[in-house]
């Protein structure tokens, strides 16, 4: 099977600074990649540039076989699944009411929707609104939410942050969850010792560009 | 999941938003009545000089405070809400068209209260079968308007200082909206024809629609 990711001397610059310089990288399925490095060193861009939310300004690659930088992003982009810094939810709505909508809008099944909510212990605790929450709780809405749409990359930056051991079992299982099924994963911290744990390969990025952990 | 359906689901969850904070009803709303009620106030018991003010006051209370209504969305749309709506696969023009329905929604239900507001403090001239002219030029503007605060609003995502940004944009190109409206209670008034107002309404709401969805794509690739 070919790879799922693969960046070819890719570089991102924003606001006028080179963020990331030449990065080549080839991912395949099944396999987990970590991505350690320090604070600035463009780990979070280089995840929005797998996930396409960034184009390379130099360079080029394929996410799930779709020319990064071009229209066909837009027919993998349900495939890609990313937990950010900032748990991407709606403020004013419930943590059920945050994961009926993505899950209407990803089309997938809403049947699902309970028995999600009970795997990552949420189903008491789903009515509340967001700003009520704890951080750990809206984490365990978005791993809901990706148990669900069953991403084939998933994309995680420093999702472990913050959580309590059982949500971090909760995501070590939505890793193994998308390996199993043929996905790939990257991870990204500035804990190596996570890294290590989880990662098949770890690589470290530093001043924009990729090396080897030693 | 298809086109309308998730225009449709981005216009259902963002009245539900507002009706759990209420931003149009509670704090627009109320400020935009208070401001009707100054000028009557101001001109005492000269009642036929606020009859004949009633119209112009109408229009100049709800532009200046429907665009509060307009730009409202763009405050709060955070980038961590508009890169998952991308990786749902959520398109980028029926975000458009979901956010507009939605606003319009709300503007058509401002600028009615607005209306009766109207009606009840100035009293003005109107000729007999006024109601189906004026609620077709009212729809009309709420969506011209909605349309262009979205669009000002993507235009501006992800810049710093976006709400400023956005009612500069939005200013100038309301103008045609803001005659056609203000034209068409002005014609009712004396009797003349509104047909070509409110073809100029509808002319630019097109426009605006056209505009919103042709750009939503690059927009969105832009604004990151």
């Amino acid at each position: 099977m070919g790879a799922l990711v693969v960046l070819e001397d890719s570089g991102v610059t924003l606001g006028g600074r080179s963020i990331l310089r030449g990065l080549s990288l080839s991912l395949g399925a099944g396999e987990v990649l970590g991505i350690a490095g320090p604070n600035g060193s463009g780990k979070t861009t280089l995840l929005r540039l797998l996930a396409t939310l960034l184009r390379p300004d130099r360079g080029g690659g394929q996410v799930l076989g779709a020319a990064l930088g071009s229209a066909e992003v837009y027919q993998v982009r349900r495939q890609i699944g990313m937990i950010g810094h900032t748990p991407a939810v709606i403020g004013e709505l419930s943590l059920r009411e945050n994961l009926e909508h993505a899950i209407r809008l990803a089309g997938a099944d809403p049947s699902r929707i309970e028995p999600a909510l009970r795997v990552v212990g949420l189903d008491e605790a789903a009515h509340r609104t967001v700003e009520t929450s704890s951080h750990g709780m809206l984490r365990r809405t978005e791993v809901a939410r990706l148990l669900i749409t069953e991403p084939r990359l998933l994309l995680l930056d420093e999702a472990y942050s913050g959580l309590d051991f059982y949500a971090q079992e909760l995501i070590d299982a939505l890793i193994e969850r998308a390996t199993a099924d043929g996905g790939a994963v990257v991870v990204v911290s500035h804990d190596l010792r996570y890294l290590v744990e989880r990662a098949g390969r770890v690589l470290n990025l530093s001043a924009g560009r990729l090396e080897p952990v030693p | 999941m298809s086109f309308w359906d998730q225009a449709l689901e981005v216009a259902r969850i963002d009245l539900r938003i507002e009706r759990r904070i209420g931003d149009v009803l509670r704090i627009v709303l109320p400020f935009a009545v208070v401001a009707l009620l100054v000028f009557p106030l101001a001109l005492g018991i000269e009642l036929s000089a606020i009859s004949r003010l009633g119209p112009a006051v109408f229009w100049a209370i709800g532009i200046l405070f429907g665009m509060q209504v307009a730009l409202r969305q763009t405050a709060d749309d955070r980038p961590e809400r508009r890169d998952l709506y991308s990786l749902l696969g959520l398109d980028p023009a029926a975000r458009f068209v979901g956010r507009c329905l939605s606003g319009s929604v709300l503007m058509a239900g401002f600028l009615l209260v607005l209306l009766i507001a109207t009606i009840v403090l100035y009293s003005p001239d109107l000729p007999p079968g006024w109601p189906t002219p004026v609620f077709a030029g009212l729809a009309l503007t709420a969506i011209g308007l909605t349309e262009l605060g979205t669009l000002a609003g993507e235009v501006t995502a992800g810049l710093r200082n976006r709400t400023a940004l956005a009612s500069l944009i939005v200013a100038p190109l309301a103008l045609p909206i803001v005659i056609g409206a203000s034209q068409t209670l002005e014609s009712l008034a004396r009797d003349a024809g509104i047909l070509r107002w409110l073809i100029l309404l509808v002319a630019t709401d097109l426009a605006l629609a056209v505009a919103g969805v042709a750009l939503a794509r690059p927009l969105e690739e832009a604004s990151r």
